[in-house]
């Protein structure tokens, strides 16, 4: 079996799995904002920020940035690991992908969860 | 000499038909779908920044969320990128779909692959348009 340290799930089955979960989470929570924005006409800071300060769609939203977080790693993994063959400048690449993938989770929870 | 030489001299002399006519050999569809659907989710990616600046501006204050709303209602660079990456965001949908349908056993047959890969282009062909409908 082929093995690598750098993948999420440490197995092609694992990391298969990731992606199809995380993704139908972020197809849901796309749907539900993409149908919240076109049927709500003259969209308003009040009802926007209302929406928001529901505890589900508080964890609704958390789901979805983890979900992207893992999406994000894995399909940003195999696509270095396919594309990028120098070792040195793959590992730097998945380094900044994995920073900005932390920045973006960091960034979503405060946007979300802070005051 | 390389390794590769002699391989080249081996088809060079060899009697079978060599095709070196670069323009008559392309990629299936079902191959060039499957890059775009890389290629759409490194620009995903990338949007995320667009993305969670809007939502975080949104939220900070009705000044925040009145500028995000004026941006995207008059700013034709915000307009192109929120096209753009809801563009992108059509096709990956669409893409990741077909990858479901692929997993439960569905088409998996040459046919089924470049039937699946016309249907995938005809929905987010429709999907870019509505996008582009719903920013302009």
């Amino acid at each position: 079996m082929v093995t690598n340290i750098t993948n999420l799930g440490r197995s092609g089955v694992s990391d298969w799995l990731i992606q199809r979960v995380s993704a139908v989470v972020m197809a849901l929570y796309t749907l539900f904002i993409v149908g919240f924005l076109l049927f709500s006409s003259d969209l308003d800071y009040a009802t926007w920020s209302g929406l928001f300060a529901q505890t589900w769609m508080r964890i609704f939203s958390l789901l979805a940035f983890v979900s992207i977080a893992a999406h994000a790693w894995v399909g940003l993994w195999t696509v270095t690991t396919d594309y990028i063959k120098p070792a040195g400048i793959r590992i730097a690449a998945q380094s900044i992908i994995i920073l900005a993938n932390f920045v973006f989770l960091v960034w979503g929870i405060q946007v979300v969860w802070g005051a | 000499m390389y390794a590769g030489q002699e391989s080249v001299n081996n088809a060079v002399n060899s009697k079978r038909p060599v095709n070196l006519d670069l323009s008559t050999i392309h990629f299936p569809l079902p191959a060039l779908t499957s890059i775009v659907h890389r290629i759409t989710g490194v620009i995903l990616f990338v949007g995320l920044i667009f993305a969670f600046w809007a939502l975080d501006a949104s939220l900070s204050s009705p000044e925040g969320f009145e500028a995000v709303r004026d941006t995207l209602a008059h700013n034709f660079l915000a307009k192109l990128i929120a096209w753009g990456l809801l563009s992108a965001l059509g096709y990956h949908f669409v893409a990741g779909i077909k990858h479901l349908v692929m997993d439960a056993d569905i088409g998996v047959t040459l046919e089924g692959g470049v039937k699946k890969a016309q249907i995938t282009i005809v929905l987010s062909a429709l999907l870019i348009v509505l996008a582009g409908v719903w920013v302009w």
